[in-house]
Order: structure tokens, then C-alpha cells, then sequence
């Protein structure tokens, strides 16, 4: 188990126009403010793919799940493509609960989101 | 002393957190073991802490507007449903602005916008939901969860 004061964005990075974004831990309201603010500072560029990897995510709110609305809608109004890489169960049914598994594109591997 | 707050059942739990969102981690931990003790396994225990997490969340985002300092009173108590089956009952009681439980509704998800979710989530998740306005003031949900027989034949 993640310890709650561990980071929940572990890494953000860009390169060749994506924008990759490891998030580790509990995404809760209290840790989404962290992601929110990591994550506008790489939008500024308008990255034409933006990649989540979620692999290490125990937790997720719909908070979180607010947060990658904000994500996607942002992508999506610069032409581009958000991916979300390896999901675990709690956190895929709570795109399934809110219906958002209409919107995303989840991918199991994260090489396999770098090609998308 | 809050007179709408039933006493404690010798098997409930009960938990009395700020209304400060690092609290939550440790609500939800709490709710973990208790569905699982109850009977509950995955999927059903994850959408049970889903659902707690909504209804405090939105307590400490609508009913105290954000302050940290609030009381917040949570309760975990297994309960008997349909056919004897096992269950979960959440009380999750706040002291802040009542509002009309008619006018809290789950919002249209064709609108794809953050925020808005957790009223619809605890509405998917649990059996039972109910908002009331006890008389000493605040807000009061009660939510049921049952547990589905196949899960409770494996035990």
C-alpha cells in the first residue's frame, strides 16, 4: 500500500509531442489538486497525445475520474488523443459506473499506448 | 448531543472525522475491512468504498463548502436484507447547510464534464440511498448494500 503522503505524480514528461504522466497512490480530492497542477503545466504546449499510465493507481474518486475529463476535454480541443495505460479493477469500474469507458481509450501496455 | 443519532449497535462501527479529505483515506480503510467482514468480495467491496467516499466528499465540498474543521459521523452496520440475506447499512451524518433531498439528483452523463458524479455513483452502487434532514439540523444519508447470493454461497 502506498503511503498517503507518497507522491501521486510520480513522473511527467515529454517527448515528441506526447506527454506521459505516471500517477502511483490514491487520487482522492485531497490528492487531486497534486495531478491537476502537474499536469495543466504540460498542456501549454498542446501535446497531440497524452498518456496516463495508471498501472500503479490503488485508488480512484470521482475527483480523479474529474480530473481525466478535464484532461480528455483539453486533448480533445487541441485535435489530440488522451490514453490511459492499465487501469486495475476498482479504478476501470469506476469509469464503467460513470459511463466514461465510452470516452477513453485504455490500453493494457503501456509500449502498446506509445504507438496509438 | 445529537438526538438523531441512533445509538450504537453493539456490532456498528463508529467513525467521527473532520471534514478534512486526508480523513478519507482512513474512512475508506475502515470500510474495506468492514464489507469484508460482512460477506462482501470484489466487485462489491470496491463500490462500497466508492460510495462512502462520495457521500463524504460531497459533505465536506457542499454541506461545509470546503472547511476542514467540521464534524462529520460515520457509521458501518451489518444488516439483514431480502431472503435473510447479509448486508451493509452507511450512516453518514453532517451538521452543515440542509438543502430539499428532492433537488439531489444524479446529473445527465452524456455531459462529459468533471465534477457532478458522486450523487450517481451512490445511487449505482448501493441497494438503498436515502437523504433526510434530522430536526437538530444538517444532513443524514442512509445507504443499504446487500450482499448477492452467489457471494454469500461461497462464503
Amino acid at each position: 500500500m502506498t503511503h498517503p503522503s507518497d507522491k501521486v505524480v510520480q513522473e511527467v514528461r515529454e517527448e515528441d509531442g506526447v506527454v506521459l504522466v505516471k500517477l502511483a497512490g490514491e487520487i482522492d480530492m485531497h490528492r487531486t489538486p497534486e495531478v491537476m497542477q502537474a499536469v495543466d503545466e504540460h498542456m501549454r504546449s498542446k501535446p497531440k497525445r497524452v498518456v496516463v499510465d495508471l498501472s500503479d493507481v490503488e485508488y480512484m474518486d470521482s475527483s480523479g475520474v474529474g480530473t481525466l475529463v478535464h484532461l480528455f476535454r483539453q486533448v480533445n480541443s487541441n485535435g489530440g488523443k488522451l490514453i490511459l495505460v492499465k487501469p486495475n479493477e476498482r479504478v476501470r469500474s469506476v469509469f464503467e459506473i460513470t459511463r466514461l469507458d465510452r470516452f477513453f481509450v485504455i490500453c493494457q501496455d503501456l509500449q502498446e499506448a506509445l504507438k496509438q | 448531543m445529537d438526538d438523531s443519532w441512533p445509538e450504537r449497535p453493539s456490532d456498528a462501527v463508529d467513525l467521527s472525522i473532520p471534514s478534512e479529505p486526508r480523513s478519507l483515506t482512513v474512512v475508506r480503510a475502515a470500510v474495506e475491512r468492514m464489507a469484508k467482514m460482512v460477506g462482501f468480495g470484489e466487485p462489491d467491496v470496491g463500490q462500497i468504498i466508492l460510495a462512502v467516499d462520495e457521500a463524504l466528499a460531497n459533505v465536506i465540498k457542499h454541506s461545509y463548502r470546503g472547511a476542514t474543521d467540521q464534524p462529520i459521523r460515520v457509521r458501518f452496520q451489518p444488516t439483514k436484507g431480502p431472503n435473510d440475506c447479509g448486508g451493509l447499512l452507511v450512516l453518514v451524518r453532517d451538521y452543515g447547510k440542509a438543502v430539499d433531498p428532492a433537488t439531489i439528483q444524479p446529473r445527465n452523463l452524456n455531459d462529459v464534464r468533471p465534477g457532478g458524479l458522486g450523487v450517481h455513483i451512490i445511487r449505482s452502487v448501493m441497494d438503498e440511498a436515502e437523504y433526510s434532514c434530522p430536526d437538530s439540523g444538517g444532513m443524514q444519508l442512509r445507504m443499504v448494500k446487500y450482499v448477492r447470493s452467489e457471494q454469500a454461497a461461497r462464503g
